[in-house]
C-alpha cells in the first residue's frame, strides 16, 4: 500500500467507524417513541403500581424500587455491614453475620425469591442468597428487615439457590463449585474422584417463615449453575442446570466449555421426602449457623447446628435423573403452566425447551442414554418438546408474560427476544444497552404472571449516563410488553450489580407495612420504657446506659463517670409511637458506627473510650424542628479516678441508684429526729 | 303510630341516644398539616381521650411541648372520671321517670340534662381555655402574644396547624337526648288532661 491509498484507506475507515458509531446511537435513542414517558411517570405523592426488589450482587444487599417509576425506595442490608443504621454493628444485630467461619461482613447475593402460596406470590418474605459464604437470608416484607440467615454446609458459591416451590415449601439450592466433601487436604487435580456437590433442601415454616435444612443430595462433581421448580403440573419436580460436567478444575472458561452438552438435573423432591421419612438417609456431623431475630427483643439469636442429613441417588432409585443441555446452560425457567422448561444455553446459538409430560413418559419408558455415577440419563430427544433456532447469542434467563410468551435475555446480542412457548417461533426482538443479565416480569416465574412491564438488568452501561470515573452504575430497563411488540419506556440506574429482581403487585405488600413497634411489645433486657427509668450501671468496667430518645431529646443526656479502659454499652430505646421518626445516636471515639433506632425499638452500640475528655453524642435522624439540640456529653476521666458514676437531664446530677436511695434515707431520717 | 309518640317511650329513646354517649367521641378536634396526611384527630369521650391512631395522645403531648403546652394527661382529668357517674344517675333519674310517667319528672329531667350539658359545654371550654394560654415559659418556640387555644366550636389556624373542632356523634346524641326529651315533656303535658294539667300548676 503506497501513502495514498494508505490514507485514503485510513480515511474510509474512519469514515466505516464514524458511521457505524451514527448508526448506534440512532439505535439507541430511535428506541424510545411516543408515550414512553408518560408510561414510565408516577405523579409526586401518587404510588407506584408494582415494588421491584432488585440484588445487589457484590453489594450483598437488595434494593426496594417501585415500578414503572424507577423510584429507589430502600436498599435493605442483608449481607453487608451498613454503617448507615448498625446493621451488622449494632449488639443486637451483629450475630446475623456468625457463620462457621466466624464473622462475615459480606456477601455477595446474586437471586431474589418472593414467598409463594398456591404457585402465586403472597407478599410475605423475600429470600435471596449469599454466595460466598453460602448463606441464604429471610427479609419480612411487613419492615423490609433482614430477620433470618442460615448457612448452608459443605457447598462452595450457593449460586444456584435460592429456588422456591410453589407453595414456600423448600428453598432449593446447588453447590456451584464442587468441593470434597467433608473438607480434606487433597490435590486439586484429584478433582474427580474427591470432590462432590450438594443439592439442598431447606424448608420454610408456612406461618412464621423460619428456615431449617431438611436434606442435602449428594451429587457429582459438577457447577450446579441455577434452578426452578416445577409447577402446577410439574409441581413436586426441581430442575438445576449444570455447566462443567468436563469436571475440569482450572482454566474453565476454555476446559469447561468443550462438550457440546452439559447436563440438566431433574429431581422429584415429592420422593425425596419419602426417603426421609423411610429414614434412608445417613446423618453427618458438621458446622453451619442458624441465626434468627427474636420479635419480640429485636435480638439476633445465633446457633450452630452440627448434623445434616444426606440423600444418596446412587442407592435411591426414582429420585434424580440428567438430561443434556446446549452448552454451559445459564438457569432453565418454567413457564406458568408448567409443561415447559427452557434451558438457557449460555454458548449455544440454540435454545433447548423440554416438554414435562415428555420427561416423564421417557422416565416411565426407562428412556436412557446411560447413567453418570448411577444417575439415569434421559435421551435428549425423548424429553425435548423443541428448539429455539438462533434466537441470538448467549442466552441467560427467560420468563413469561401469561399469555404463551416467553422472552429471553441474550447477553452477547445484548437484546431482549419475545417468542411463543408452544411454536417457538420469534416474534419481537429489541436491543438493551448493554449485555442484559436476568430480567424480570412480574411474577414472571409464577403460575400468574402480570405481563405488563418487563425489567433488563444490564451488566454494562458505558456512555448511557454521565461518566463517574472507572466504574460506572449497571442499570436496569423497562419495557411496556402488553402489546404485540416490546416497548422500553424507562432506563435507570440500580445499586450493585442487581442478577435477578422479582416484582409484585404493591397492594400485596402496602397493607402489611409496619409503622413502628409496639413499645408494649417491647422485651429486650436493656430497654428503658419510660425516661423516669433511664439508668447508668457500672459492673467492673463495663457501664451500661439505660438511654431513651424522644423529640427532641436523649434521657440522660449528661453522664460523668466514664473511665479511660471502659467498656460502654448505649441502650438506646426510641420512645416514639408514631410513623417516620426513628432517632439515630452516634458517639464521637466510636469505631464502629451509628443507630438508627426505629420507634420502639432498643439499639445497642458499645464504645471504648481511649482519652480522656468529654465527647459530645447526638441524635442523626433530623427528627424535629429541635433535632439540632438533641446532643449531650460524657465525661470520660482517668483509668481509677474517683469521680462517681452520675447522670441527668435538666437537672443537677443525680448519683446512681444507691446513693438517690442514701440521700432519701437521710431525709427521712432527720425529719423523724424533729418529730 | 300513636304508639310512638306516647312520652314513655319518646323519654326511652331519649335515655338510649344519652347512653350512645358511651360509645361514640362527644367531641373532635383536628389537627392539619402537610406532614400529618389526613390530619390528627382527638376524641373527647365521655370517660377518656382517644383519636385516629393508638398514641394520638403522646404524639399530640410530643407536638405540645414545643409550644410549652401542658402535656394532656387523661388520668389526672377529673372530669372523666366523674361525667361518667352523672350520667349513670341521669339514665337511673330517666328510667324512673319513665317508671312514675309524670309530667313534673319529664320537666326536671330535660331540665336538669340540658344545664349539665351546657355546663359540661363550659367546663371543656375552660380545660381549652387552660391548655391554649397556661404556657410554659421555658417553651422552645415562644410567639409575642400568641395563645394555643383550639376553637370550641369552628376552624382556626395555629401555627403550622389548621385546627378544627367540632362535636362528634357522642355530642350529637347527647344533644338529641336533651331535645328528644323536652319532646317528651311536651307529650305528656298534652296528654294530660285539662283539670290534672291546673291541678299541676297549682302545685
Amino acid at each position: 500500500m503506497n501513502m495514498k491509498n494508505r490514507m485514503q484507506f485510513g480515511f474510509w475507515m474512519l469514515f466505516l467507524i464514524a458511521f457505524t458509531i451514527s448508526c448506534d446511537q440512532k439505535d439507541s435513542t430511535k428506541v424510545v417513541e411516543g408515550n414512553a414517558a408518560e408510561q414510565a411517570y408516577v405523579a409526586p405523592g401518587e404510588y407506584d403500581e408494582y415494588y421491584a426488589f432488585l440484588s445487589g450482587g457484590y453489594s450483598g444487599q437488595i434494593t426496594a424500587y417501585g415500578l414503572p417509576s424507577g423510584r429507589l425506595l430502600k436498599e435493605i442490608p442483608v449481607f453487608s455491614q451498613y454503617p448507615e443504621n448498625g446493621y451488622g454493628y449494632s449488639e443486637e444485630t451483629k450475630p446475623m453475620f456468625n457463620t462457621s467461619y466466624g464473622f462475615v461482613p459480606w456477601d455477595d447475593s446474586h437471586h431474589i425469591e418472593l414467598s409463594q402460596t398456591k404457585g402465586e406470590f403472597d407478599g410475605r418474605w423475600l429470600f435471596v442468597n449469599g454466595n460466598n459464604t453460602p448463606r441464604i437470608a429471610r427479609i419480612d416484607l411487613s419492615t423490609f428487615e433482614t430477620v433470618e440467615i442460615l448457612e448452608i454446609p459443605d457447598v462452595a458459591g450457593l449460586h444456584c439457590a435460592p429456588f422456591i416451590t410453589e407453595n414456600s415449601e423448600y428453598l432449593v439450592s446447588g453447590t456451584r463449585f464442587s468441593i470434597p466433601i467433608p473438607q480434606k487436604d487433597v490435590p486439586i487435580d484429584t478433582y474427580k474422584e474427591n470432590f462432590k456437590g450438594l443439592i439442598n433442601y431447606v424448608s420454610v415454616d408456612p406461618e412464621h417463615g423460619h428456615m431449617e435444612l431438611a436434606f442435602q443430595i449428594e451429587m457429582p462433581g459438577f457447577n450446579y449453575d441455577l434452578a426452578r421448580n416445577g409447577k402446577a403440573v410439574s409441581h413436586g419436580w426441581s430442575f438445576l442446570t449444570t455447566y462443567n460436567s468436563e469436571q475440569a478444575h482450572s482454566l474453565l472458561e476454555v476446559n469447561a466449555s468443550q462438550k457440546d452438552k452439559d447436563l440438566m438435573a431433574i429431581i422429584n423432591w415429592k420422593k425425596a421426602e419419602e426417603y426421609m421419612k423411610q429414614g434412608k438417609f445417613t446423618e453427618r456431623q458438621t458446622s453451619y449457623f442458624h441465626n434468627l431475630v427474636d420479635e419480640s427483643t429485636g435480638i439476633v439469636e445465633s446457633k450452630e447446628r452440627t448434623l445434616t442429613k444426606i440423600l444418596d441417588p446412587k442407592e435411591l432409585p426414582g429420585m434424580v435423573y440428567f438430561i443434556p443441555v446446549p452448552k454451559s446452560p445459564h438457569g432453565c425457567d418454567v413457564d406458568p403452566t408448567g409443561e415447559y422448561i427452557v434451558g438457557n444455553g449460555k454458548l449455544s446459538a440454540d435454545m433447548s425447551v423440554y416438554s414435562f409430560s415428555k420427561l416423564m413418559k421417557a422416565i416411565e419408558d426407562e428412556n436412557f442414554d446411560g447413567d453418570i455415577d448411577g444417575i439415569p440419563v434421559i435421551n435428549y430427544e425423548a424429553g425435548l418438546h423443541g428448539i429455539v433456532k438462533k434466537p441470538g447469542l448467549g442466552p441467560l434467563h427467560t420468563e413469561f408474560d401469561g399469555r404463551g410468551n416467553a422472552y429471553t435475555t441474550f447477553f452477547i446480542s445484548s437484546e431482549v427476544v419475545k417468542w411463543d412457548v408452544e411454536t417457538k417461533e420469534i416474534l419481537d426482538r429489541q436491543p438493551t444497552f448493554y449485555s442484559p443479565g436476568h430480567l424480570m416480569i412480574p411474577g414472571g416465574e409464577t403460575r400468574k404472571p402480570d405481563g405488563k412491564y418487563l425489567l433488563a438488568m444490564n451488566k454494562i452501561t458505558k456512555d448511557r449516563y454521565l461518566p463517574t470515573g472507572p466504574e460506572l452504575a449497571h442499570s436496569a430497563q423497562l419495557f411496556d410488553i402488553s402489546g404485540d411488540k416490546m416497548k422500553l419506556i424507562l432506563d435507570f440506574p440500580t445499586k450493585g450489580e442487581p442478577h435477578y429482581a422479582q416484582g409484585i403487585k404493591a397492594d400485596k405488600v402496602q397493607p402489611n407495612a409496619v409503622k413502628f413497634y409496639d413499645i408494649e411489645a417491647n422485651e429486650h433486657p436493656y430497654a428503658t420504657l419510660g425516661e423516669g427509668k433511664t439508668k447508668v450501671e457500672r459492673d467492673g468496667n463495663e457501664v451500661h446506659v439505660y438511654m431513651t430518645a424522644m423529640r427532641s431529646h436523649l434521657a440522660p443526656d449528661n453522664i460523668e463517670g466514664f473511665q479511660v479502659g471502659d467498656k460502654v454499652y448505649f441502650h438506646v430505646t426510641n420512645l416514639e409511637q408514631d410513623w417516620d421518626v426513628p432517632h439515630g445516636f452516634a458517639i464521637q471515639g466510636a469505631t464502629n458506627a451509628e443507630l438508627l433506632v426505629m420507634p420502639g425499638q432498643t439499639r445497642t452500640l458499645v464504645w471504648e473510650p481511649k482519652k480522656v475528655g468529654v465527647y459530645a453524642f447526638y441524635c442523626t435522624d433530623f427528627c424535629s424542628a429541635l433535632h439540632q439540640e438533641m446532643s449531650g456529653y460524657a465525661r470520660v476521666s482517668a483509668k481509677g479516678s474517683d469521680v462517681p458514676l452520675k447522670w441527668g437531664l435538666n437537672e443537677e446530677l443525680r448519683n446512681n441508684q444507691q446513693a438517690a436511695h442514701k440521700f432519701y434515707d437521710e431525709a427521712k431520717a432527720s425529719a423523724d429526729a424533729s418529730k | 303510630m300513636k304508639n310512638f309518640l306516647q312520652p314513655r317511650i319518646i323519654m326511652l329513646a331519649s335515655l338510649i341516644c344519652l347512653g350512645l354517649v358511651f360509645f361514640f367521641p362527644l367531641w373532635q378536634i383536628t389537627l392539619e398539616a402537610a406532614q400529618f396526611p389526613g390530619g390528627l384527630q382527638l376524641h373527647i369521650w365521655i370517660n377518656k381521650v382517644s383519636g385516629s391512631e393508638k398514641n394520638i395522645v403522646q404524639n399530640v403531648n410530643i407536638l405540645n411541648h414545643y409550644i410549652g403546652m401542658q402535656a394532656i394527661h387523661p388520668e389526672s382529668i377529673p372530669e372523666l372520671k366523674y361525667f361518667p357517674i352523672i350520667t349513670y344517675f341521669m339514665l337511673g333519674f330517666g328510667v324512673l321517670t319513665i317508671w312514675l310517667n309524670k309530667t313534673w319528672a319529664y320537666l326536671s329531667w330535660f331540665i336538669l340534662m340540658a344545664v349539665l350539658g351546657t355546663l359540661g359545654i363550659y367546663d371543656f371550654y375552660l380545660w381549652l381555655y387552660d391548655y391554649g394560654h397556661n404556657l410554659d415559659p421555658m417553651a422552645p418556640i415562644k410567639i409575642e402574644g400568641m395563645s394555643f387555644m383550639p376553637p370550641l366550636f369552628g376552624e382556626k389556624d395555629l401555627l403550622n396547624f389548621y385546627v378544627k373542632s367540632y362535636p362528634h356523634w357522642g355530642g350529637v346524641f347527647l344533644g338529641l337526648s336533651i331535645i328528644i326529651s323536652g319532646l317528651a315533656f311536651w307529650r305528656k303535658r298534652r296528654a294530660v288532661p285539662k283539670e290534672k294539667a291546673s291541678y299541676l300548676s297549682t302545685n
